[in-house]
């Protein structure tokens, strides 16, 4: 009995071990990514001390909150074989940076024991931080400091004229905010809230009172729970879809929401940059 | 009237067994890997529209080298007439056609960079080196959409061959599995093409 115990058990273990690494083969293989822990700057290689570090977060969350584009920072103390071009688009897709709607995220990657580096930008900016653009920066403002050993200078210099050529004109910006303010007055208007009133009355109140008037008084009461629930959740529904409609910042999909942490919306990348190596 | 009755339980059943069997899922990962192919395509539209003017910029430099930049233009119109239609995807002889002559393309591309390199002043030229950034990045778009269309006919392959989808990919579509693209570019030899 006690043999047959530990067989079986044995067995178990062999089976769970085999479903596990069923579970463990994923359908591509990444590398192991550092966390995306609230924050824009990931400093796995701790090229940066920490003031620079919450300088430099700070800078990025603003970009955030006045264009809605997000612009990550990585130190990465191996590659792990990947060439940077690779690591980087499937790094960006992990974390996914920028929102899922218009995938403009950027994502600035320094690995100082490859001596490689690479914008990585979100196909919705590829029009914008052009491939030559990037190299332009790399090889102009970052290359030159990271060969004399300046990695906070040539990363905070990378990261000025990439956020400079992200910001939206002001003109555009002003008429973005304007009309995402006149959308927020419309969604206050009545005429939603007025024809969820009159379905209201007509479809609850009505037989509810016609219930209290005597005639088929069970049956009136119980349409009217059952509409009340239809309604109640049409409503929610409404509700939700105004909000969204209403401020810019609600529906874009962006993480962050929570305590001014820092996530990915979403966004994807497919190969756009630029790379370079010193 | 019963007999009403017993047909209209029958339409949402047959609504459910017939989603089992694939009718909806088929397409929608049909239609997806397509989708990806067109992104192959147009990043290898892409690059062909920078090769004119890469040629252009290498020609006032570098005149002696007339045979690689005619080599490249060569290759270049060779791929440009052989386009592939997302309808020949599940053939492989014209998958391979497509990925020979794009990979004659990226062999000539190869040699142009290293001829530039005994051409200084070439290799200090702005526009040159904005071409160079754009046809890495090109390369570089083309590798990830490659791996983005092979995972997505990997997936299309699977559900065509698998139980319940597999009735109906038999019945009513005739599904043919589609041909993974190994594209001859560096790192090209790390695309996952089939993993489990």
């Amino acid at each position: 009995m006690q043999r047959f115990d530990k067989f079986s058990a044995n067995g178990i273990w062999r089976l769970l071990a085999f479903l596990l690494m069923c579970c463990a083969l994923p359908a591509h293989a990444d590398p192991a990514f550092p966390k995306l822990a609230g924050e824009p700057v990931v400093d796995a290689a701790n090229l940066l001390d920490p003031a620079q570090e919450a300088a430099l977060n700070a800078k990025l969350k603003g970009v955030q909150t006045t264009t809605r584009r997000q612009v990550a920072v990585a130190t990465i103390p191996t590659l792990e074989g990947y060439d940077i071009s690779d690591y980087g688009y499937r790094l960006g897709r992990a974390w996914g940076i920028g929102s899922d709607a218009k995938n403009d995220g950027v994502v600035l990657i320094v690995a100082p024991n490859e001596r490689r580096t690479r914008i990585e930008v979100g196909y919705g900016l590829e029009p914008i931080l052009t491939d030559a653009y990037s190299s332009v920066i790399i090889n102009s403002l970052m290359i030159p400091r990271f060969k004399s050993g300046d990695y906070p200078g040539g990363i905070d210099a990378g990261v000025d004229e990439i956020i400079k050529q992200i910001q939206l004109p002001p003109e555009e910006a002003a008429a973005r905010a304007a009309s995402a303010q006149a959308r927020q007055s419309d969604s206050g208007g009545i005429p939603g809230g007025l024809i969820f009133w009159i379905f209201i009355f007509l479809f609850i109140l009505l037989p509810l009172l016609r219930g209290l008037g005597g005639r088929r008084h069970r049956r009136g009461g119980g349409s009217g729970i059952g509409e009340v629930i239809l309604w109640s959740a049409i409503n929610a529904a409404a509700n939700s879809r105004d909000n969204d409609g209403g401020g810019w910042g609600g529906g874009g999909g962006f993480g962050g929401g929570g305590g001014g942490g820092f996530s990915g919306g979403g966004g994807s990348f497919g190969g756009g940059g630029a790379s370079g190596g010193w | 009237m019963p007999f009403d009755r017993r047909l209209a339980l029958l339409v949402p059943l047959a609504a459910v067994s017939l989603s089992g069997c694939g009718i909806n899922s088929i397409p929608t990962a049909e239609e997806n890997a397509k989708a990806k192919w067109a992104n192959v395509q147009a990043d290898y539209q892409r690059r062909a529209d920078l090769i004119p003017n890469l040629v252009e910029t290498v020609k006032g430099f570098a005149k002696q080298e007339s045979t690689v930049l005619t080599q490249v233009t060569e290759a270049r119109a060779k791929a440009t007439a052989t386009p592939l239609a997302p309808a020949d995807l599940t053939d492989p002889a014209k998958v391979k056609a497509f990925q020979e002559a794009q990979g004659a393309v990226t062999a000539a591309l190869v040699n142009i960079r290293n001829i530039t390199e005994a051409y200084p002043q070439l290799t200090s030229n702005a526009n040159f080196l904005a071409l160079q950034s754009q046809l890495e990045g090109t390369e570089n778009r083309i590798n990830v959409s490659v791996k983005d269309y092979n995972e997505a006919v990997q997936s299309y392959n699977t559900t065509i061959r698998t139980f319940p989808d597999a009735i109906g990919a038999k019945i009513f579509y005739g599904s043919k599995p589609m041909t993974t693209y190994t594209a001859t570019a560096p790192n090209a030899d790390r695309a996952p093409t089939v993993k489990f």
